[in-house]
């Protein structure tokens, strides 16, 4: 049984969340299997100024040991990433990561606008965008881009949401193809996991 | 909008390298592209084509062009336990070898690291001894450096670093408001020399004790990484340390045996090796 009509030729997985997104996150990294293959990159609004305690605090769910890639780190199948502190993360040709000091953008660094762009740059319809709750527009465009580049769109059902303004914001500036609850996000990723196994 | 793809990239940099000498082939596609796409929207420019263009026709405009395009975007006391690390370990342990410590700010932007710099120094009361080189591409952001003022909303800021860092006074003890700037007390700065050198194509001018580079080379790709690592190598004296930001690593590159890690945290290393 195929829910979500996926296909198999997907490279990557980008989720953006702000404000509320904490536990749908965890909902979603306890979930997954510890054999996950493809790479998954979060970018969640986070204080500047500290540079410890969130990565481990996630980790705590997580089947997959979650890490802050250094700059030009290559980006790994069945790896978990988080955009570290004060920094954007950014996608690079050949499946690596770059990090930019550059300004902020909608207020934020990392930006989720900035990392779902540049991935959408490097992986084009091979890329899946998620956006959770967040009480800024940050990440909305860089939807947009995945879209225009044929990638998959998903966010969480702003009646779900703790703060609903980034995923409604998304769903004005783009179309998004499924708009879902956490535990049916976590299910679309199983038949994903599944399809690929295959 | 227009987008800017990789083969507009690849005809900017080989007319700004051989016209201006200026060579951004090496740097980091992702980041580099978006610098170009602001260039467009800020100039309001229709297309790569019309960039391309003004930068043909107007030698002056490559300035204004560098400026844009590298990132400028710094702090005082950035990674305040950096700052502690460094007055409380690295610079004792220099102490104990030498009587004047060269420090090189490799990729000095506005200047907000050399005042940090020279805020610590005095405050240990050996800013005299030391010897401080500040390096930029850019002639007018080295001019900035030098004038030391800046907005006054970047203060809060860099107050909040200064706390953490935990210095002895209060950081606005060095500046003076004005006109909502800052001016800073130019007297931290006058024995710092500021120069013009690109690290793509600069070659090494001087050995130094210290050398920071602190989120400059995330803006270049790995083949520029490992060329500018090595002018380091060749820059420090044995036993130099070398400091890179907090989520740059040295243990891929070429020369990486040179070297040994201090302090992985605040990636602190010392050369080790000729």
């Amino acid at each position: 049984m195929s829910k979500f009509n996926l296909h198999n030729q997907y490279k990557a997985i980008v989720i953006g969340g702000s404000a509320g997104s904490f536990q749908v996150i965890n909902k979603i990294l306890n979930g997954l299997p510890s054999d996950f293959d493809l790479p998954v990159i979060m970018c969640l609004h986070r204080l500047k100024h500290v540079r410890h305690g969130f990565v481990e605090a996630l980790n705590i769910k997580s089947s997959i040991t979650i890490e802050e890639p250094s700059d030009k780190d290559g980006i790994k199948k069945g790896k978990i990433y988080l955009a570290p502190s004060n920094y954007h993360l950014c996608i690079e040709l050949g499946n690596a990561f770059s990090l930019s000091t550059e300004e902020m953008v909608n207020n934020s660094r990392p930006s989720i606008d900035i990392t779902l762009e540049t991935a959408s740059y490097v992986y084009k319809n091979k890329l899946i965008g998620i956006l959770l709750s967040g009480a800024n527009r940050d990440g909305a465009l860089g939807m947009k881009r995945i879209k225009d580049r044929g990638g998959l769109t998903i966010v969480q059902d702003p009646s779900e949401c703790m703060i609903d303004t980034m995923p409604a914001a998304a769903m004005k500036v783009t179309h998004i193809d499924h708009v879902l609850s956490a535990q049916q996000i976590l299910e679309l990723l199983l038949e994903l996991h599944k399809k690929i196994k295959i | 909008m227009n987008e800017v793809e990789i083969a507009d990239l690849r005809r900017l940099t080989e007319v700004i390298r051989e016209k201006y000498n200026y060579d951004f082939s090496n740097y980091a596609m992702s980041s580099f592209r978006r610098r170009i796409q602001r260039v467009l929207e800020l100039y309001k420019f229709s297309s790569v084509d019309a960039l391309l263009k003004r930068l043909q026709d107007e030698p002056r405009f490559v300035k204004e062009f560098v400026s844009e395009v590298t990132v400028n975007v710094t702090e005082m006391f950035r990674d305040p336990s950096f700052w502690r690390e460094l007055r409380d370990h690295v610079l004792p342990n220099i102490l104990l070898n030498t009587q004047s410590i060269s420090i090189w700010h490799a990729g000095c932007s506005s200047g907000e690291e050399v005042f940090s710099m020279a805020i610590l120094l005095r405050e240990m009361g050996i800013l005299n001894k030391c010897k401080i080189i500040a390096t930029d591409l850019d002639a007018d952001i080295i001019q900035r450096a030098k004038s030391g003022v800046y907005p006054l909303k970047n203060m809060e800021l860099n107050q909040k670093n200064y706390v953490r860092f935990q210095g002895q006074a209060s950081l606005d003890k060095y500046y003076r408001e004005e006109q909502g700037k800052v001016l800073m007390d130019k007297s931290l700065i006058e024995h710092v020399s500021f120069r013009e050198h690109n690290l793509v194509s600069g070659a090494a001018f001087s050995k130094f004790d210290l050398v920071l580079c602190r989120n400059v080379m995330i803006y270049f790709n790995q083949t520029l990484q490992n060329n500018v690592l090595k002018l380091f190598h060749e820059s420090l004296f044995k036993y130099g340390y070398l400091v890179v930001g907090s989520k740059e690593s040295l243990i891929w590159c070429e020369i990486a045996n040179k070297f040994i890690v201090v302090n992985n945290e605040e990636k602190i290393y010392k050369k080790v090796k000729d």
